[in-house]
């Protein structure tokens, strides 16, 4: 079940809002997995993350705005961030942690206690 | 000699010969190969990182923005030359993360940079630059002399 972690569904079609899939890195480690996406302009009230069964949705909304006066030059898109990760079941969704700093969010996924690989002593 | 030279029907001798051919073909390797790598040797298109830059106007400022998220303030460099703003950096790796198993690496690390041409004169000495929530602005107050001024006209 190692590679559920890296399967994504596409945003629902219907949705009103313009949403973008935020580039994310994602480590496993041997106490859980660590994903981070970028997201730049999201703060903390703009994260929403969700878990159904498992099935995790995290959304980071921003309000990057046109700046002052005349827009000279622009890149950046108005969109918010959308991505849909499958979780691996050995995730204890209890457990998941998560912080934003400068527009990257991390998120700790600890694995479950009788999960994690360990080594019985024979007496 | 002439008679080693191979004789061409009359019709068929708007048919380019095997010298022409082979120039032909280098011309065309030339044109892949030359561009692509002064391509990779020159721009950051195929391995860097350019981040969406926006450029705003009005009364008294032009600010720009630039999407850098996950830096640190102390890795950022901004810098104002002959009307031109640069604006440089680093994302560094964080070695903690050497030993895990890797999933998925989107994310760019390296370096940065952008230049834009700035549309009026400014006074490089009040510049400020902000970094929060992974977006960096720098407000560049306009020079005096580039300000819109309001002249009234007596019509007599």
């Amino acid at each position: 079940m190692k590679a559920t972690l890296q399967k994504e569904t596409r945003p629902a079609q219907a949705r009103p809002v313009d949403y973008v899939a935020p580039e994310v890195n994602i480590f496993e480690t041997g106490d859980g997995y660590v994903l981070e996406a970028e997201m730049p302009g999201v703060t903390k009230e703009g994260l929403e993350i969700t878990l159904e069964g498992c099935e995790m949705t995290i959304v980071g909304n921003r309000e990057l705005a046109a700046g002052p006066g005349e827009v000279l030059c622009r890149e950046s898109r108005d969109a918010s961030f959308r991505r849909v990760f499958q979780l691996d079941p050995a995730i204890d969704t209890a457990r998941i942690s998560a912080r934003v700093e400068q527009g990257v969010l991390t998120l700790t996924l600890p694995k479950s206690e009788q999960v994690k690989p360990r080594k019985i002593s024979v007496d | 000699m002439n008679g080693l030279i191979r004789w061409h029907r009359p019709e068929l001798s708007a048919w380019p010969h095997f010298g022409r051919l082979t120039d032909l073909r280098e011309e065309i390797d030339r044109l892949f190969e030359a561009p692509m790598a002064e391509l990779a040797r020159t721009s950051q298109l195929l391995s860097g990182w350019t981040p969406a830059l926006d450029m705003f106007e009005d009364k008294d400022n032009v600010v720009v923005r630039l999407e850098v998220p996950g830096l640190k303030k102390e890795d950022i460099e901004v810098s104002l030359h002959d009307g031109n703003l640069s604006i440089s950096g680093e994302r560094k790796y964080e070695e903690k993360k050497e030993e895990a198993e890797v999933y998925r690496a989107e994310r760019f690390f390296g370096r940065f940079q952008r230049t834009v041409a700035l549309p009026t004169l400014v006074q490089s000495d009040k510049v400020k630059a902000q970094y929060k929530d992974g977006i960096l602005t720098v407000t560049l107050p306009k020079a005096e002399e580039a300000k819109p001024k309001h002249i009234d006209v007596n019509i007599n």
